[in-house]
Order: C-alpha cells, then sequence, then structure tokens
C-alpha cells in the first residue's frame, strides 16, 4: 500500500506544490518579458558581469556547426572546461571535462571520450535537443571550477552547487546539492544526489536528504553533513539577492558554486526552480515566503533585506540530531 | 490576484451554466436523449452533383428518392448557389431541377436527405408491363438465344432460370457465349441481364440505390434486378443472386428512367455521402410530424455537411481527451513526454482497438529505440537523425502490416493510423532520457504518457461520451470552464502526497 500524506498535513506544515509555486509565485511575480534573461545563460552571463557579479570565465561560444572543428582543436590545449547549451533546462546537455588522458578527454565521471564525441555533443545542442522547445541553440565553453577544497570531500565526482530561492530579492531558503556515485556525479536530487539544507541565518546545515530520505553522511566519501558550514556565507546571499534585482524576477532559484580563488561566483538563474528545497530543508516553503514578502514591504534596501532574513529565517537546531542515526 | 481568481471563478461558472442550461433546455423541450440508449439509426444522405461546364444554358435534373421499404425521408436540404431551382412532380416522381444561363467554373449541387427505416417493409406492387424485345447486333441476338435455350434447359420456372443467368455472368471465367455478351457490352452484367431477361419475355427492371456505410465519402448509385416470376416481383442482386432487400440499401429510384441527367454540361458525376447518427424514437418521431420547420437540427451539428460532421465526430471528442490530460496532469501529477502527446496515441488506439494499439505502439517504440541506439554511434546532425528515425519507423509500420496480413491478422493494418513523427520525436527524446537519466526515466515518463493515453482513450470510446459531444456540442463550453477553473488550482496533487510524505511525518 502506497503511503501518502493528508493535503491538510502538507498545507499545515506550510509545503508549497507545484500548481500553487506555478500560479502564486512564478506567474505572478515573474513577468514573462524577465525570462530570456534567464533562460539564456549568455545574456545572464553578460548582465552579471555588468553588475560585476562574478560567473565562471567564458572560453567561447559556438554559434555555428562549421564551428564546431575549430573548437575542438582549440580544446585540445585546455585541461579542463564545460560545455553547455546556452538556452538548456534542468541542467540537461552540460559535459564536464575535469582532465586529459593524451587524445581523450575525461568526464566527471571519470569516463574517457575523445574528440568525435565532443563533436557530437555540441552538434546536439545547435541542433537544440536539450533546449526549451527544440529551437536551436548555441554552445557555450566555460572555464572549468576549480571548486573550493572545502567542499570537495561532500560531493563525489562532481561540482557541489548552492541553490538560494529568492522571493522578491530577499533569501528565503537554501540548499547544496553534492554529486553521489548514485547520481552519476550529477547533482540532481531526483537521480541520487543529496541535498543539504542549509540555514540562511549561519550558513550551516539543517539537514540532508537522499532519495528522500534523512542521511547524516555522504554515502561515498563519508564526510558527515552535520559540520557542513559554507564559507563565505554573507558573500553567497548578497550574490543571490544582486541576481533578483538584475534580472527583476521575483521568484527565482540562484545556482551558485563556491570557487578556491575568487569566491562564490554565478553558475546559473532559474526562474522555475524546483520543490525538492522543502525536503533537503525538511520545511515548507509557504511561511518564509510570506514572511519574505511582508520583510521586502519594509526592508529599504538590498542590505537590510538581507539581515533580516538571516535573522527571521535563522533556525537554531538542525534536524539531524531530532532523527537521531 | 485574488481578483483575477474571481473573474476567472465567474466566467467559468457562468460557462459551465449555460453549456448545462442549453443542454437541459434542449433533453427537457426537445426530447433530445440524453443517453444513447432507445435509439434509431437515422442515416444522412448527402447528393454532390458534379460537373464541368459546355457552351451555353445549363440544366441539371436530378431523379429525387421514391422512400420505398419502410424509409421515411425526415428532411430535404438543397444547396443552389446561383442557380434557378425548382422540384417537379410527375406522375408520383420527384425531380429536382436546376438551372442557369451561363456557367464557367466546375459545380458541385448539393442535395441533403435524412432518412431511417421506420419498417421493414419489402417494395410495393408494381406495374407489369411485357418488355419488348432488345435491338441486338445478329451476333449478339443468336448467343443470347444459345444462352437462354441452355438455361431454359437446366430451369424450372423464372426464378431459376434468373438465378442460373446472374450465376453465369457473375463466373470468373463465363463460358463462351455469356463472354462474348459481356465483351460487347462493356462488361455490363446488369444490362446483359435485363436485355437478356427481355428476350426471354420476362419483365424485369432495375431498382437503383445506395449501399448505406457509415463515413463512406464517395459512394455511388448501384443497382439490384426486380423479376417478375408470374405470381410477384422478386428482387435480385445482380452480382450474387441473394434475393430480398439488403438491409444497407437505401432505394432511391425503381424502374426505368435516369437519376441524373445533366444538359450544357460534361464529365458529370453524383456521387454520396454517407453518415449514420444515433436519434432517438422520440425524436425521429418528432421530427417526422414537423419536418418542415424543426429549428432543433439547425442549432446543432447535423446542419453541417455530411463530411464535416464525420469530422466533427471525432474533433469533438478532443476537447474531453485535453481534460483527462489536464487532470492527470494538475490533480495527479503524472509526467508525460510532450503535454498532447498522450491524445495523439490515444486518438491511435480509436482506430486500432486498445489491445492491438499498446501491442503496435510498444513494438515500435522499441524496435525504433533499438535502431535509434545504432544511429547514435554515426554522429549525425539532430534535423538529419530524426529524419532517419522518421523513415525507419515508416518502414517499421510498413513491415509490421505486410508481415501481419500475411498471417491473416488484419488489425495491425491499423497501424497507419500512428502519428509518424510524433512517435520519430517519442523515440528520439526518449533515447536521449535512457542516455542522459537512465532507463529508469525512460520507463516513468514513456508509462505516465501510456498511462493517460489509455485513460484518454477509454473516455473517448465510451458510447455515452461520444453522444454527448456529439448530441450536445454546448457541453464544449461547460467543460472550457472547468478547465479553466482547473488553471487557477493551486492545491497539491496526488503525486506530491506522496512526494512528501516523509517530509510532514518526521516532524
Amino acid at each position: 500500500m502506497i503511503r501518502l500524506v493528508s493535503p491538510s498535513t502538507l498545507r499545515r506544515h506550510g509545503i508549497l506544490g507545484m500548481n500553487r509555486r506555478n500560479i502564486s509565485f512564478i506567474s505572478a511575480w515573474n513577468e514573462r518579458r524577465n525570462y530570456p534573461l534567464v533562460d539564456n545563460k549568455l545574456l545572464t552571463k553578460t548582465a552579471a558581469l555588468d553588475r560585476g557579479i562574478p560567473t565562471p570565465e567564458l572560453y567561447g561560444v559556438i554559434d555555428h556547426q562549421f564551428q564546431i572543428a575549430r573548437m575542438v582543436d582549440d580544446l585540445m590545449d585546455r585541461q579542463g572546461f564545460v560545455i553547455k547549451p546556452v538556452q538548456g533546462s534542468g541542467g540537461k546537455g552540460i559535459l564536464v571535462v575535469v582532465g586529459r588522458e593524451g587524445e581523450g578527454f575525461v568526464k566527471s565521471s571519470g569516463a574517457v571520450i575523445d574528440a568525435s564525441d565532443l563533436r557530437r555533443h555540441t552538434s546536439n545542442i545547435l541542433a537544440g535537443l536539450y533546449s526549451l522547445g527544440g529551437r536551436n541553440d548555441f554552445a557555450m565553453i566555460e572555464a572549468l571550477i576549480d571548486f573550493n577544497p572545502y567542499l570537495a570531500q561532500f560531493s563525489y565526482e562532481g561540482v557541489p552547487d548552492v541553490r538560494v530561492i529568492v522571493f522578491r530579492g530577499v533569501p528565503v531558503m537554501a540548499m547544496i546539492r553534492c554529486a553521489t556515485h548514485a547520481s552519476d556525479g550529477k547533482a540532481n536530487l531526483h537521480q541520487g544526489a543529496v541535498g543539504v539544507g542549509i540555514d540562511i541565518g549561519t550558513g550551516r546545515s539543517i539537514a540532508a536528504v537522499q532519495h528522500g530520505r534523512l542521511v547524516t553522511s555522504h554515502p561515498d566519501t563519508g564526510a558527515s553533513f552535520r559540520e557542513l558550514e559554507l564559507p563565505d556565507w554573507e558573500a553567497i546571499l548578497d550574490l543571490a539577492a544582486s541576481c533578483a534585482e538584475m534580472t527583476g524576477l521575483g521568484y527565482l532559484g540562484a545556482d551558485i558554486v563556491l570557487d578556491r580563488q575568487r569566491g562564490p561566483m554565478l553558475l546559473e538563474l532559474n526562474a522555475r526552480p524546483g520543490l525538492a528545497i522543502q525536503v533537503a530543508n525538511q520545511e515548507g516553503l509557504v511561511h518564509r515566503l510570506q514572511v519574505a514578502s511582508r520583510i521586502a514591504d519594509e526592508a529599504a534596501g538590498h542590505e537590510e533585506r538581507i539581515r533580516l532574513a538571516r535573522e527571521t529565517f535563522h533556525r537554531p537546531e538542525p534536524v539531524f540530531e531530532s532523527v537521531g542515526s | 490576484m485574488s481578483e483575477s481568481r474571481f473573474q476567472v471563478a465567474l466566467v467559468a461558472g457562468l460557462m459551465i451554466l449555460f453549456g448545462l442550461g442549453l443542454t437541459a433546455y434542449k433533453v427537457l423541450r426537445l426530447d433530445l436523449p440524453l443517453t444513447p440508449g432507445e435509439s434509431r439509426e437515422v442515416w444522412t444522405i448527402e447528393s454532390k452533383v458534379s460537373f464541368k461546364p459546355s457552351s451555353g444554358p445549363t440544366s441539371v435534373e436530378l431523379q429525387l428518392p421514391e422512400a420505398l421499404a419502410g424509409w421515411v425521408v425526415l428532411e430535404e436540404h438543397f444547396a443552389s448557389s446561383g442557380f434557378g431551382f425548382t422540384v417537379i412532380e410527375e406522375g408520383g416522381r420527384k425531380q429536382a431541377n436546376w438551372t442557369r444561363q451561363t456557367l464557367e467554373h466546375p459545380t458541385t449541387l448539393y442535395y441533403k436527405i435524412q432518412a431511417y427505416r421506420a419498417t421493414l417493409d419489402q417494395l410495393p406492387g408494381y406495374p407489369v408491363v411485357n418488355p419488348e424485345a432488345p435491338l441486338l447486333e445478329a451476333d449478339q441476338q443468336a448467343a443470347m438465344e444459345r444462352l437462354i435455350a441452355d438455361l431454359q434447359e437446366r430451369s424450372t420456372d423464372v426464378e431459376s432460370f434468373t438465378r442460373l443467368l446472374i450465376q453465369e455472368l457473375a463466373q470468373p471465367e463465363p463460358r463462351q457465349d455469356a463472354e462474348f455478351l459481356l465483351g460487347t457490352y462493356q462488361g455490363n452484367a446488369t444490362r446483359v441481364l435485363l436485355d437478356t431477361l427481355a428476350l426471354a419475355a420476362i419483365p424485369s427492371h432495375t431498382v437503383r440505390g445506395i449501399r448505406l456505410q457509415d463515413g463512406r465519402r464517395r459512394q455511388t448509385l448501384t443497382a439490384l434486378l426486380e423479376v417478375h416470376t408470374g405470381a410477384g416481383w422478386l428482387l435480385l442482386d445482380p452480382h450474387t443472386g441473394v434475393s430480398g432487400m439488403p438491409e444497407d440499401f437505401f432505394p432511391w429510384q425503381r424502374g426505368e428512367g435516369t437519376v441524373l441527367r445533366v444538359v450544357g454540361g460534361r464529365d458529370s458525376s453524383l456521387e454520396f455521402a454517407l453518415l449514420r447518427n444515433s436519434l432517438s424514437a422520440k425524436t425521429v418521431v418528432s421530427m417526422e410530424q414537423r419536418s418542415e420547420d424543426f429549428a432543433l437540427l439547425d442549432f446543432s451539428i447535423y446542419a453541417l455537411p455530411v463530411e464535416q460532421q464525420g469530422i466533427f465526430k471525432g474533433i469533438l471528442l478532443l476537447p474531453v481527451a485535453a481534460l483527462v490530460v489536464v487532470l492527470m496532469r494538475i490533480l495527479v501529477g503524472i509526467s508525460t513526454s510532450g503535454t498532447f502527446m498522450p491524445i495523439l496515441i490515444a486518438l491511435a488506439f480509436l482506430q486500432t482497438t486498445l489491445w492491438v494499439g499498446l501491442a503496435i505502439f510498444l513494438s515500435l517504440v522499441s524496435v525504433g529505440l533499438w535502431i535509434r541506439s545504432w544511429l547514435s554511434h554515426l554522429n549525425l546532425l539532430l534535423v538529419a537523425r530524426v529524419s532517419a528515425v522518421v523513415i525507419v519507423v515508416i518502414l517499421l509500420m510498413a513491415t509490421l502490416a505486410v508481415l501481419s496480413y500475411k498471417m491473416g491478422l488484419d488489425q495491425a493494418l491499423t497501424v497507419t493510423f500512428f502519428p509518424t513523427i510524433i512517435l520519430s520525436w517519442t523515440i528520439e527524446r526518449m533515447s536521449i532520457l535512457w542516455e542522459e537519466e537512465g532507463p529508469r526515466e525512460v520507463v516513468k515518463q514513456g508509462g505516465g504518457s501510456l498511462l493517460v493515453a489509455v485513460l484518454a482513450y477509454l473516455v473517448m470510446s465510451a458510447p455515452l461520451v461520444a453522444h454527448l459531444t456529439f448530441n450536445f456540442p454546448e457541453l464544449l463550453i461547460s467543460l472550457l470552464g472547468v478547465i479553466l477553473l482547473l488553471g487557477k488550482y493551486t492545491g497539491y496533487r496526488l503525486s506530491e502526497l506522496y512526494r512528501f510524505r516523509d517530509l510532514a511525518n518526521s516532524k
């Protein structure tokens, strides 16, 4: 028998459902004309550069089939890079090369591919295979993130990224997504990555969840999530809130990576951020969104919004203890 | 926000009430049945007279059907754009007459009737005229006489004579005399029959009419043979020799005379489009009583030409399928690959029936996926690859059709109803999904799509649903209202009650 919870229980916990997210938050607060800035990663990058928001270095953009051969020649000199569709959705079509093995390219999973695989992948991107609505697309090549070594222990074969939900300029909820062997080096929670809820007040972990179940340590590296505390937390929140101002979107998910040298960098933005963050935080979004709305009405500016958010959404005790494991 | 909610609720409420109200009116005041039960089969027969202009004034005469053998004509409708139009009655036979001074373009004239068979009567009496001997060439005459002599030797009466004659002419390799006669009559067996019977002094004539087949677009007139046995008239099929009036036969004209005559035109043709509807016995009776000014059918799809009616029969089911998709996605939260792909698959299922359709779909997709996985090694550009998949899918469909036909499984021939392009994209997407997220996700999304498709099929194939959408198209307005309301639903999806189950319990 499949175990379900009653809608009233979910409502009591303030869990945000897909329908309500779409109607009450996305379509109510995100104007359609602001979408391209978010859906098109190249536009996002340009806008971020204008505002001084750090992003990974752009190596090049491929917009025509014939450029692919040149691109592969150029990439022969690079140790690591990322190829991604400019208008991709849901992390689809992102190819991460972390090193070289002779003529071959080593993917983050450890698999080695050759130049023809790179060509095929890029050609698929141009044809729009990974893009919203299947329209033609460009491919962009970015620098590989040299991620903060402190976070390396929490991720297996992949870059851990921080997702912050920002509502009307107020950071509401955050999590860090840690790739596992099960998720094949990808930071997708439904594929088995671990989602670790992060306290908005301190940047410390609140709870960790894999496949919807609470965990305390990384299944592959064994690192305990209890001790996890994100460095540069203030800067991360500042970056996330700035993105909201930059895009004009009321309901936004900002994906941020921590670089060893340059600190927090904007990876990409999402106008339709998913609901899994609630599971990672073991808390519903609805109450926080209501409070955030109040903060947005009262606060004078950017700094105050972040300060109020950190005060209000701070959770003194993590969930780890209460579960006991 | 809440204001727009209110607006939507108001508009949707009005729509729902309007649709239901109109339906209630039609049910209560006009006696249209809500359920498909206790009905009469009413045939809509649309005659199309088409011809090309030649010089001079144009005159078109169409013999109108004599309602015989229990058939009742409920409604007649003529379309005559730019033509003078009269109906002449002559000796109990009605004839429509279209006239026009000059004509430049090929033209089509329409005559539409609605008819049903009230009683299974036989044809009424008909005056017996002793036939005149046909005018024949000498060799024809000789052949026909030999044939008659041979048949008379083998037969006992008129009936057996006629049957033998029909048999003789219908043989795949007729004997010498019969073959010669058929040759000189350009293979027109009916004319040979009539002339041979006339030469044998047996009174006979044809009864022309239409074989009724639901949804048939370009039906033509067929003829039955009526011979007088001495005791009475006997109706025979001139090709099979089966006697009596077939149930699917609508008699149009009995005896001599032409059905269509076009003066001042060439290449004229007479074709019929046919459609069957079930109307309640009550409605049919009331239509019969006041067929002059029956406003009910002017309101409905029945007012359209038959071909469009047939198309609408299918189209009107789509909103119901869309509702299923909306419900499954918004209330249940099933993920499907492509928003409306399930509807297209369900439409294919309607043609193939469910199990055959499922088997065909699954085999096409799995073989397609297998071939696609080979294609992925070739490093092709996407558009070329999807096109290659399209061709592979078509080849698979052809192979399946031929194989199953050879094995005597006619059902698999309906494979052509599957939307090729959609199938190819499905295969392409599934294949990418497989490579990127693994077979689990493929099964999940593919299964979701199939489940929704099957549900949509079950709803669309329900006789009640077909009856309601076709007879009460205003219910679509109510449906629209419901869908608008669903579009404003902010509650949880069924799948979320599962997804967040631990989250709520852990506290």
